[in-house]
């Protein structure tokens, strides 16, 4: 049960934030900004902590969902049933192409991989002229649930935000907890262990790919409506850093880590940039501070003390 | 494309991939020696070419820029290694690269506090003024081809240090067989500072000699960067002959796909989806390069590491 | 011969550069049977078990195991065909209990492990059988205990439960003593005497002691050839055997 007390409070907070002092526009969307980021994050959580694949190109799928959206918007598509099963369909076959030839390798190959394909994808959408190149792409509208424009409304895209950020970190945490985690989590400790049991881990890496890249989609059509706008350096290789360092300032041990970590991240970055314009200049040595001495993350800090 | 233009294009694929082999070369050598993936050596390029840019203008002179630039480079990477890198000898690769990251958020960020967000010139030095005539009526910029001389001419001096020298074969033993030179008794971390502050002085080399024909500007280091990472995934990690060939071929395969992609694409499409397609397609040509080796020969074109 | 063998390796060759380390190596296994691999030290007992468990690709030559040509699949495959190793170099999930590293085991040979909502930790199937893996190996009572934790003697228990819980014909064992204190050799040599009625095994091991107990045919492997093969006394009594390997030994 313990393992439950974090995630119910962070829930509930998100869930309540409208109604106790975070109900303008501002803050609405600062937390949308939150959940949004919270949710990809979990899902390269799945991948770095769970089956210890550290990519660096994970901002990429974010992209490709947000793409989709564009790509859709320019003909004039704008309803959720299709647009959500098309940018999703689009993340997770660019993160199947991509993860097939990357999981091939491993260790610093992977990460040096995954940046290149990373890369790969911000170049591209700079080149689509058609949709703004660098300039970026200006949304007609926001995506339409059952022909209504609900998303417009900012509480209901709170909500909608935090219904769908849940059930990605409940299925992401059932997802590990379950058959194909555990195939996951042995592989990250001793891989060779789990080819001598007769389980090849190559699948379940790239079906774990994949669905972290899908949830990336996912989020990216949700970032796309939040700005109602789209720009090639949702791609960049340091919004795949950012997601990153989210991860790891959440904790690498825990799902719901992810989460608090893109929590702290946003508030750090709201903070800082309110002080002073040249705020990465602290926020770089904050990267490197927590990285040598903070190696728990925020949901160790959370954590009862049992193991260890 | 005509063959005037293409012999333009390669050559300026050749300096281009001279340039990357000067970012990558460091990159491959402190990859292979210390297992230590490091972000940052991007930005080192981008120092240097900050250095170099405000040295030459406060001295007048290019020369005296390049001459104090390259010290300073040194410099820059020994501090960065003393206060940062050290530290993650031990710790896994993610926590190498997500400190390397805060680096680069630092230093990007600095280098617009010091020198402002506009972007630097660097003039090009009187000697190396104007163009030489390839054939007739075509003309060839002197100063790049002294950047091609250049780095042709470093990467003998590299190849004579590494292969020739005690030192040099402590470096290649280290990328071999890490754990043996240890147990050899050599001082790993002096070996360690040695090769970090080369490789910071190369890039920062390479960044001086880009400064005059790019804009030099925060966040300048950051192409190279990723593209000496597909360098050195093609040349086989820790080999420097491998960082020089797939340097070259990046280069030119990069230059000449952006300059022939879009013709080329005119060859199926019409001439506005043709430019927009070739140049999609010019700018992934080198991470489908990449793809394809590690489809095909996974270790790279001179494997180093064995077993 | 009295039954068809159930790994048969036929002319296996191996070079690492100009070092030829497995050199034409004619061998069996019976069902039923252990059959020892012992040698000199860097005589490539444990590539000839990387060459059979898939870890190392041989150069030239066949493994049949059970009828099948198996030289060229992959290891999880050959783990499915019921080989199962364990390592010279202990190799568990040292993070996971240690009822979790044989449930893997159990989870690999009972059907498709892409299931993803189902907590694993709680089918019961899974858990039973490692269980009785454990029981089978005498650590029923460490089975919570993260496997780091545990002794060393203890490690190779769990090595052993974990090869038994994917339900294998053939045990490929690297030196299952290696490094265990003298109550635990012994209490590892019983242990293996009891699995004697259940699996074939392929046994290489540096304690001759344990090998004359426990072995019905031993191998002597020597520079990647066989020089000898026999029952434990004729092996004893091998004037060439004593000459290459085992005067240096018991003088």
């Amino acid at each position: 049960m313990r393992e439950w007390v974090v995630p119910l409070v962070l829930f509930a907070g998100l869930a309540a934030a409208p109604f106790a002092g975070f109900g303008e526009g501002y803050a609405l969307t600062l937390l949308a900004r939150t959940m949004i980021l919270g949710m990809a994050a979990v899902g390269l959580a799945l991948l770095v902590g769970g089956a210890g694949l550290v990519s660096l190109g994970h901002a990429a799928t974010l992209g490709v969902g947000a793409y989709a959206v564009v790509v859709l918007d320019a003909n004039g598509i704008t309803d959720a049933t299709t647009v959500l099963p098309v940018a999703i369909a689009a993340a997770a076959l660019f993160a199947l192409a991509t993860g097939a030839i990357s999981l091939r390798t491993s260790g610093v190959h992977f990460i040096m991989i995954t940046l290149a394909f990373g890369q790969m994808a911000f170049f591209t959408a700079s080149s689509l002229a058609a949709y703004g190149g660098d300039d970026g792409y200006t949304l007609f509208s926001r995506t339409e649930v059952a022909g209504t424009r609900l998303l417009e409304d900012r509480l209901a895209f709170h909500y909608v935000c935090l219904g769908l950020l849940g059930l990605t970190y409940l299925f992401c945490r059932a997802a590990l907890a379950a058959r194909f985690g555990r195939v996951l989590r042995a592989a990250r400790e001793n891989a060779l262990r789990v080819r001598a049991v007769g389980l090849d881990p190559y699948p379940y890496r790239l079906l774990a790919y994949v669905l972290a890249g899908a949830i990336g989609g996912l989020a990216g059509v949700l970032l796309a409506n939040a700005a109602e706008f789209v720009a090639p350096s949702y791609l960049s290789w340091q919004r795949s850093g950012e997601l990153l360092f989210m991860v790891i300032l959440g904790g690498l041990g825990s799902l719901h880590g992810a989460i608090l970590g893109a929590l702290a991240y946003v508030l750090l970055e709201e903070w800082l940039s309110h002080l002073t314009e040249h705020w990465r200049m602290i926020f770089g040595p904050l990267l490197i501070l927590s990285v040598l001495f903070f190696r728990g993350g925020l949901a160790g800090l959370l954590a009862p003390r049992q193991r260890r | 494309m005509s063959p005037e233009l293409l012999l333009v294009q390669a050559l300026n694929g050749l300096q281009f991939g001279i340039l990357l082999f000067l970012v990558a070369a460091g990159l491959t050598l402190v990859f292979g020696v210390m297992d230590f993936i490091n972000l940052a050596h991007g930005v080192q390029y981008m120092l240097g070419a900050y250095f170099g840019a405000s040295l030459a203008a406060a001295t007048g002179s290019f020369w005296l820029g390049l001459l104090l630039a390259l010290p300073a480079a040194l410099l820059a990477g020994l501090v960065l290694e003393f206060l940062v890198f050290r530290h993650l000898y031990d710790r896994d690769h993610l926590a190498q690269v997500l400190a390397t990251f805060g680096v680069i958020l630092f230093l990007n960020e600095g280098v617009k506090l010091v020198w402002g967000a506009a972007p630097l010139q660097m003039p090009i030095p009187a000697l190396l003024e104007g163009g030489v005539a390839l054939m007739p009526g075509l003309q060839y910029p002197i100063y790049r081809l002294g950047i091609i001389g250049a780095g042709l001419a470093t990467a003998l001096l590299l190849w004579f240090l590494v292969d020739r020298t005690r030192a040099g074969m402590l470096v290649r033993a280290g990328a071999t067989n890490p754990e043996m030179v240890s147990a050899l008794g050599v001082d790993i971390r002096r070996l360690f500072t040695l090769v970090f502050g080369f490789g910071a002085m190369l890039a920062g080399f390479a960044g001086v000699m880009a400064a005059p024909i790019l804009s030099v500007e925060p966040g300048m280091g950051d192409t190279p960067l990723i593209l000496a990472f597909v360098v050195i995934v093609i040349g086989g990690i820790g080999s420097i002959r491998g960082a020089f060939v797939a340097a070259l071929l990046v280069g030119l395969i990069d230059t000449l796909g952006r300059a022939a992609m879009p013709d080329l694409m005119r060859l199926f499409l019409a001439p506005s989806p043709a430019r927009q397609a070739g140049a999609a397609i010019a700018s992934m040509l080198v991470y489908i390069l990449m793809a394809a080796f590690l489809a095909f020969r996974p270790a790279g074109l001179f494997p180093v590491r064995t077993g | 011969m009295t039954a068809d063998p159930l790994l048969r390796i036929e002319g296996l060759s191996k070079r690492f550069g100009g070092l030829t380390v497995t050199d034409e190596v004619w061998l069996d296994v019976l069902p039923g049977e252990i059959h020892a691999v012992i040698g000199p030290n860097g005589a490539g007992k444990t590539t000839l078990i990387n060459e059979v468990s898939g870890v190392v690709a041989p150069d030239s030559g066949r493994i049949l195991f059970g009828g099948l040509d198996i030289t060229r699949l992959s290891m999880p495959r050959r783990i499915r065909a019921g080989l199962a190793r364990s390592f010279q170099i202990t190799c568990v999930l040292p993070g996971f209990s240690v009822l979790e590293n044989v449930a893997l085991a159990a989870q690999a040979r009972d059907g498709s492990s892409f299931r993803f909502l189902r907590p694993v930790a709680k089918e019961a199937r899974l858990n039973a059988a490692a269980r009785e893996a454990l029981d089978a190996v005498g650590l029923a009572d460490r089975a919570t205990m993260p496997a780091g934790a545990l002794s060393h003697g203890e490690k190779r228990q769990l090595e052993l439960a974990i090869a038994l819980a994917t339900r294998p014909r053939l045990l490929l064992l690297d030196e299952p003593l290696a490094g265990a204190g003298p109550e635990e050799t012994e209490r590892l040599i019983a242990l293996l005497d009891r699995l004697r009625s259940d699996y074939a095994i392929l046994l290489v091991e540096h304690d001759m002691r344990a090998v004359f107990a426990l072995a019905d045919r031993i191998s002597v492997l020597v520079y990647g050839r066989v020089v000898a093969t026999g029952a434990p006394a004729a092996i004893r009594a091998n004037p060439e055997v004593r000459a290459a390997y085992l005067g240096e030994d018991e003088a």
